[in-house]
């Protein structure tokens, strides 16, 4: 039954309709391929026997006739996503054990609309990484391997995501980005993936980074799967004051295939020293490939774009480091024993936080601290307001920016561990668009020389989802990326 | 009055500021719809959010911003249509998030002014700072168990007013003022039911001394401090201590200090140097909290007559004395009660009565005026019998005393008690007459007026032996027509 699985869910929900095969043997299908997958570590949870009540469900709504937008299919769950009952981890072993007793209005949304949780996947813990290699359940491997055999990272931090979807564990998977958490991890496994505007996504329920940056987003196989999984995760949301009360259009009518009179921008900033020649050939491919759809291209100056990461590494580490106070052994998660409370705090996040949320929450810590507030957290505030700006006068130009997604292919396991600032520096093309909450989305369009894929950006206004997509099909359909990796996982499992 | 302190080097001034915690009134909490009832069972009053669940967000009660805007209205404050909650950052077993949610830069409520009512009548206006609202913490219980702290969460994430003042204040007495009439102006207004005792409003006290008209003096913050009373003696107290170290050839150091209500001192908690960093920046799980100028001037309309207003008209309408009046107002129900007393009556009367005896009444049996046994129509009432010469001053007493214990209609006692005045003239003369007869000695010293002391002691006769029923104006006059 591999093949079913091979199905987008565009195609899935055709041969749904169709009643040419059930949800339930659609997800028995993923749930075997999840476990053959398991080499990949993906998951973290599998939950194997919700799946299959929730395909029965979706089948019995199908046959009664309340078809949601996405009856029937599975998915994988970031597990950043609170899920009732299910075990939550944020991949830190601070939240041992915990299942929360709510679910997230983004999943909500989604199983409102008839989908199936196939289980929770791996992320940096707690959505903090490049390369899902700091999650307390071990890295998880990406699918794609380089021409000669060597392993890759699947980036991050929703790698779980993007493996399970790029090795056809899951239809399709939820991820989060606050600094390219969804957009690099998509580049890096050959998938689209889509960072909506701030506050097009409640983010009630999600695990909490840097809340003025975290957005929800779905990886997928294609442009026209991220379409439909953004009309089910977005919409407004009263629990969270953040998000924005505009109405979520029908994203698939944007797929026209015509960008004509379009006009595209190319950012002079992003054309960086030390850039691999590969991602600078793909990107004037992909330059080419909007004329040839008779969009114009404007170039553009987006000048305050370098100092972006470095005002991306205050602000978002300081949040973090208040978000992340509440995890100190008192009400749920990880509780290690001391003496008074002082040692009871010190030894649960000292053991149950790795040493990537630990350097951020100093980080945060000393930003925000007396003293240096001024020189780093409201300077930062200040220059996050000119990137805004940046993008806010480009946008008079223009209708839509294109810039690679990230600096490089996947990278080898370990490759960057031992060197955060290199770790940090694979953010560089993803992080200005969170830090002004406009949204992006990456999509495969070319093979490096090592044979892994690479991805392009295309960045819109606010809250004009439906142009970043319908340029994103466009590139998608010029590329016609129909690479995938060879399946290595299952000789062994 | 000399608010002056002596000490062996001469005068101090002390000067003190207070930042005063208040419980807003609100059914749920300023972020989350837990309730906010007193005296709950522990942590049946929680939400996701107050536990600080992985993922839960804050949502702003309006309601509570209302409270906030009304309270500002009230003491005469500028209310900021744009204000930001920050997050103030410490950990602590009762604190769930980590963090209180607080205003930090921009508060709800800027400047504004209280004018305290001191001893004779005397008045003094007290700036205010600013007013910002925050979550309050939960409870630690550390006497639950033998080594462990247990924490009760009702109380995580409700909604405080903090109202701070400007250091205006020279004496603990008027310390003391302040915090009276601040809460008389918040239960006036209904956004803080002012019950220090159930913790709704809690002081911090910043003291420090200087010679009179000298720089201020470092000054020491005590916190927490939650009675009048204790927050008058910690002040006495401190300023003393204050004093002494400074004469002493020693030097105040700025620290956080607790009131030992038991041992009435001061003790220090910690120093500047332990002081917690907060690290407060903006929350963005929340945005600025923008106000609509039409809002506000909706609540500003809606606000009911203020306590200085009240008085003002009681002493205009109904001539009341600067001191009645500022009793009678001291507590909404206290002016509420005296009005319907008061309402197409003598005022001086109606005042005496409610000051003097039933104020006495309540205090003997420790009830509230919402509570008393005397309803203000039955006052009334008494009050009415008087004046038609049903009954006299002196026999009113009495019924009101029936009243206190029985709660009955005061002309209904009358009846039943036959203390109906007597004003039957020949009744009247028959006992005056009867008396002169008995006493020729009195008569005599009476000396037909030379010694008008001694028809007092006629009257007082008189009265004894018709059980106090006589009408007391009949009797003089009778009594000054026989004696000649």
């Amino acid at each position: 039954m591999s093949e079913l699985t091979d199905l987008t869910i565009a195609g899935a929900l055709s041969g749904l309709d169709k009643g040419e095969f059930t949800s339930r043997e659609l997800t028995q299908a993923y749930i075997a391929e999840v476990e053959n997958g398991r080499a990949l570590n993906a998951f973290t949870t599998e939950t194997p026997d919700k799946a299959l009540e929730m395909a029965d469900a979706a089948d019995a709504a199908r046959r009664s006739g309340d078809v949601g937008p996405l009856n029937g299919i599975p998915l994988a769950i970031k597990d950043l996503f609170c899920t009732k009952g299910v075990l939550t981890t944020a991949s830190s072993h601070i939240l041992h054990g915990f299942k929360p007793p709510y679910e997230s209005s983004v999943t909500s949304n989604l199983w409102r609309d008839g989908a199936v949780m196939l289980g929770k996947v791996s992320l940096d813990e707690f959505a903090m990484g490049s390369s899902n290699e700091t999650s307390f359940y071990g890295p998880v491997q990406n699918p794609w391997r380089t021409t000669d055999g060597k392993a890759r990272v699947p980036g991050g931090s929703s790698g779980g995501s993007a493996a399970a979807v790029a090795a056809h564990l899951a239809a399709a998977a939820t991820g989060t980005d606050t600094g390219g958490s969804i957009r690099q991890p998509a580049s890096f496994c050959g998938l689209a993936g889509i960072k909506p505007t701030y506050g097009r996504c409640s983010r009630w329920g999600i695990i909490a980074f840097a809340s003025s940056l975290d957005q929800a987003g779905p990886i997928t196989r294609n442009v026209e799967d991220a379409a439909i999984m953004l009309r089910s995760m977005a919409g407004y949301d009263p629990k969270d004051s953040t998000s924005i009360n505009t109405p979520v259009p029908d994203y698939r009518k944007a797929l026209t295939g015509d960008i004509r009179g379009l006009k595209i921008g190319i950012p002079q900033e992003y054309r960086m020293e030390g850039t691999p020649p590969d991602v600078l050939a793909l990107w004037d491919r992909g330059i080419q490939w909007m004329k040839d759809a008779g969009a114009q291209i404007v170039d553009i100056s987006l000048p305050h774009t370098k100092y972006a990461l470095a005002t991306y590494y205050i602000v978002a580490p300081a949040e973090a480091s208040s978000n992340l106070a509440r995890y100190d052994g008192v009400r749920y998660g990880l509780r290690e024993q001391g003496g008074n409370l002082i040692e009871m705090y010190e030894n649960t996040r000292g053991a149950g936080f790795g040493e990537e949320v630990q350097r951020r929450i100093l980080i945060g810590t000393y930003v925000l601290s007396a003293g240096y507030y001024d020189a780093y957290y409201l300077k930062a505030q200040k220059v996050r307001t000119l990137i805004a700006q940046d993008f806010e006068q480009a946008f008079g130009r223009v209708d839509a920016i294109l810039t690679p997604t990230a600096p490089c292919s996947a990278f080898s396991p370990g490759e960057k561990s031992d060197d955060p600032i290199s770790m940090y520096l694979n953010d560089v093309f993803t992080v200005p668009a969170s830090l002004a909450g406009i949204p992006g989305m990456s999509v495969p369009a070319g093979i490096c020389s090592a044979g892994l894929p690479l991805g392009l950006q295309i960045l819109g206004r606010p809250f004009e989802e439906e142009t970043v997509l319908k340029v994103g099909h466009v590139i998608e359909q010029a590329a016609a990326f129909g690479a995938r990796p060879r399946i290595w996982w299952k000789e062994a499992a | 009055m000399s608010k002056l302190i002596s000490g062996t080097t001469g005068e101090w001034e002390v000067v003190i500021g207070l930042e005063v915690h208040a419980q807003v009134t609100s059914n749920s909490k300023l972020f989350s719809g837990a309730a906010t009832e007193f005296g709950a069972e522990p942590n049946t009053q929680v939400s996701l959010v107050d536990a600080a669940m992985p993922g839960m967000l804050p949502v702003i009660n309006a309601y509570c911003v209302e409270q906030a805007v009304r309270t500002g209205l009230a003491l005469d404050a500028q209310i900021n249509l744009y204000s930001i909650f920050d997050r103030k950052n410490y950990f602590y077993a009762d604190l769930p998030q980590g963090y209180q949610i607080s205003q930090y830069k921009q508060p709800v409520v800027g400047e504004g002014i209280i004018t305290l009512d001191l001893k004779d009548g005397e008045t003094k206006e007290v700036g205010i700072e600013r007013l910002h609202l925050e979550q309050d913490a939960g409870k630690s219980m550390h006497d639950q168990h033998p080594t462990m702290t247990y924490v009760d969460l009702n109380r995580s994430g409700v909604a405080l007013m903090e109202i701070v003042s400007k250091p205006d204040m020279r004496s603990s007495e008027e310390a003391g003022a302040y915090l009276k009439k601040l809460r008389t102006i918040l239960r006036y207004i209904g956004t803080c039911d002012g019950n220090m005792e159930q913790g709704s409003m809690r002081a911090d006290v910043n003291v420090s001394v200087r010679k009179p008209g000298g720089p201020l003096g470092t000054r020491c913050e005590i916190k927490n401090v939650n009675s009048v009373r204790f927050v008058q003696q910690a002040i006495e107290y401190e300023a003393r201590r204050q004093i002494d170290v400074i004469e002493d050839g020693g030097k105040i150091v700025q620290e956080t200090r607790l009131y030992d209500v038991a041992a009435g001192v001061t003790r220090s908690m910690r120093s500047k140097e332990e002081a917690h960093d907060y690290r407060y920046f903006p929350d963005p799980d929340l945005l600025p909290l923008e106000l609509d100028p039409a809002w506000v001037d909706k609540i500003k309309a809606g606000l009911p007559e203020l306590p200085d207003e009240k008085k003002n008209r009681l002493m205009r309408d109904f001539g009341l004395s600067v001191y009645d009046a500022g009793v009678m107002v001291s507590e909404p129900e206290i002016g509420v009660y005296f009005e319907e007393v008061a309402k197409g009556r003598d005022p001086k009367q109606a005042s005496n009565w409610v000051t003097g005896s039933l104020f006495a009444a309540l205090n003997a049996k420790g009830v509230s005026i919402t509570e008393s046994p005397v309803t203000a129509a039955n006052l009334g009432k008494l009050i009415d019998l008087i004046a038609d010469n049903t009954i006299s001053g002196r026999i009113a007493k009495d019924v009101f005393e029936i009243m206190v214990e029985t709660g009955g209609d005061p002309a209904k006692i009358v009846e039943e008690k036959g203390l109906k005045q007597i004003t039957d003239t020949g009744f009247i003369e028959g006992i005056v007459d009867k008396i002169i007869a008995e006493n020729p000695g009195q008569v005599a010293q009476y000396d037909g007026g030379a010694n008008p002391k001694v028809i007092g002691w006629f009257v007082g006769q008189v009265m004894k032996q018709s059980q106090g029923k006589a009408n007391p104006a009949q009797v003089n006059e009778l009594l000054k027509k026989k004696l000649g």
